[in-house]
């Protein structure tokens, strides 16, 4: 009988190899949450700066008493679908909340933010239609297309000539749908919204942006790259994730389109799963309630996000973006070898960051990330390069060996 | 192998400019395991192939698309659907 499973046995030969030289990417255990920036690792203080807590909204006194009420209230969890008996008033409150944010007549409530754009790539086009994605856009919007039944067309990231080119090969009277980021990830680039709007519409499609890495602390309101790039008007949908800015987990969707809410009787990954539990929703709307108001927070994110940007390119490390442009700051690898060494000298170092290489990364390359939080101290930034510099040595990302790798 | 026709003939050339390691192409040749193109260089050959014949070849097509001769008759169906549009 052949084992389904002998297929991923390159995987396992890769991790059995690091594990061998004592470093285990997949295997962090927090053992301890001491607030949004310190974690207990293997029995030692650790800098959390791989964590997307951009918000830093994960120990907020007041939103964690909203969350224990609705526990106390109303249960451990809703055990249905949001069509049956899974919409609890919190659900519809945490949905007010999302429109008022955003200033939309409609707001939708997924169970992730996965699962928010697994659902709309797979039920906004169909057979016929055309999907139309950024080549490095994230796994769930790849998923999306994979489900749905359109015909994928992708264009060179944030390449809007590319975009515009590949707009007018297609049949003018199908459908159309170009799928955007706010901020890409893995390099922590910002998207030129505009003119990738301005073409789309200008070649008749519909158009949707994940604001997964962006909302909190881009634009006046917060609601992302979009407001910031002054195309909200003409952005149909924006998707959006609670894991993040949040802090809790959760995925939505914004619309003012007329016909929205049909949606939510079409979109198998809303209607064929548990909505969050009650406690999940009342901290996610005491969260983005909070979110419009937390100036301070934004403007100390921003200031860290820039010194550490200033540091590490001071130190000699060679970043993905020559200014700061998100609250992710990658830092481009040698060699896989030398990110793996520098990733295991950050943790010794006491410092949390993340790994990413190819197939998840855009050309090839191997990086090592950071994601900046609003709690972050200036002190705590301070050690963190101090950190970078010294691991940056040790493990060859910085000095001769790099420029010879 | 002789080519039999305009397409397969500027397909191969495509494919060719992209055969960084020189393997030998056939008809039959995998993209995936006879040339090992890797993600990256298979989305730059369809881009190039799209230039080259304006047309789109949508992603989701790719997975049936193993072999090259199985690459040259989908630019051949796509040129010709596209010439009776
Ligand atoms: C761009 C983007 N969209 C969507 C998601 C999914 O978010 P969630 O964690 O809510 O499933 C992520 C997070 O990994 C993301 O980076």
């Amino acid at each position: 009988m052949p084992d389904l499973l002998d297929k991923f046995d390159y995987a396992s030969a890769e991790l059995a190899k690091l594990q061998f030289l004592g470093v285990n990417p997949v295997g962090v255990v927090m053992e301890k949450i001491l607030s949004p920036t310190r974690a207990i690792i293997s029995g030692k203080e650790t800098i959390l700066l791989g964590t997307y807590n951009y918000m830093g909204m994960t120990f907020e006194p007041d939103v964690i008493e909203a969350g224990q009420k609705a526990l106390t209230d109303f249960g451990t969890g809703t055990t249905g679908s949001r069509t049956l008996n899974g919409t609890y008033v919190g659900h519809k409150a945490l949905e007010a909340a999302l429109s008022d944010y955003y200033d939309t007549r409609h707001a939708m409530v997924f169970s992730t933010g996965y699962q928010a754009n697994l659902g709309m790539c797979a039920t906004l086009t169909g057979k016929g239609d055309y999907i139309i994605i950024d080549a490095d856009s994230h796994a769930s919007i790849y998923d999306g297309c994979a489900m749905g039944n359109a015909d994928v067309v992708r264009f060179r990231h944030n390449d809007p000539v590319d975009l515009d080119k590949r707009l007018k090969r297609l049949p003018p009277e199908a459908g159309k749908l170009v799928v955007l980021e706010g901020v890409y990830s893995m390099l922590g680039d910002i998207a030129p919204l505009a003119e990738l709007v301005r073409v789309s519409k200008a070649n008749g499609a519909m158009v949707m942006v994940d604001e997964a890495h962006a909302m909190g602390f881009f634009g006046e309101h917060g609601r992302g790259v979009t407001e910031q790039a002054g195309c909200e008007a003409e952005v149909d949908f924006v998707v959006g994730t609670f894991s993040k800015s949040v802090g809790t987990i959760g995925g939505y969707v914004v619309s003012n389109h007329p016909k929205f809410e049909v949606l939510r009787l079409m979109c198998r990954p809303y209607m064929f799963t548990a909505s969050l539990p009650p406690s999940v929703v009342a901290t996610a709307t005491a969260a983005i309630v909070k979110l419009k108001s937390v100036h301070a927070k934004r403007n100390q994110l921003w200031k860290s996000v820039k010194a550490l940007h200033g540091g590490l390119k001071a130190a000699g490390f060679n970043l993905a973006t020559k200014t700061p442009e998100s609250a992710i700051l990658a830092i481009i690898m040698p060699s896989q070898d030398i990110m793996v060494s520098l990733w295991a000298a950050m943790l010794e170092a006491g410092v949390y960051v993340n790994m990413a290489r190819p197939p998840a990364t855009p050309a090839g390359m191997c990086l090592i990330r950071c994601s900046v939080c609003a709690e972050h101290t200036d002190v705590q930034v301070q050690k963190v390069i101090a950190a970078f510099e010294q691991a940056g040595h040790v493990s060859g990302a910085l000095g001769d060996m790099a420029a010879v790798a | 192998m002789q080519p039999t026709s305009a397409t397969e003939i500027l397909v191969l050339e495509l494919i060719t400019s992209f055969n960084k390691k020189s393997v030998p192409i056939s008809l039959s040749s995998t993209f995936a395991r006879d040339l090992a193109f890797d993600s990256l260089t298979v989305m730059d050959l369809v881009a190039a192939i799209e230039d080259e014949y304006d047309l789109i070849l949508p992603l989701n097509m790719l997975p049936d698309l193993e072999t090259v001769q199985q690459l040259i008759n989908a630019v051949e169906a796509l040129v010709k659907a596209k010439h009776h549009a």
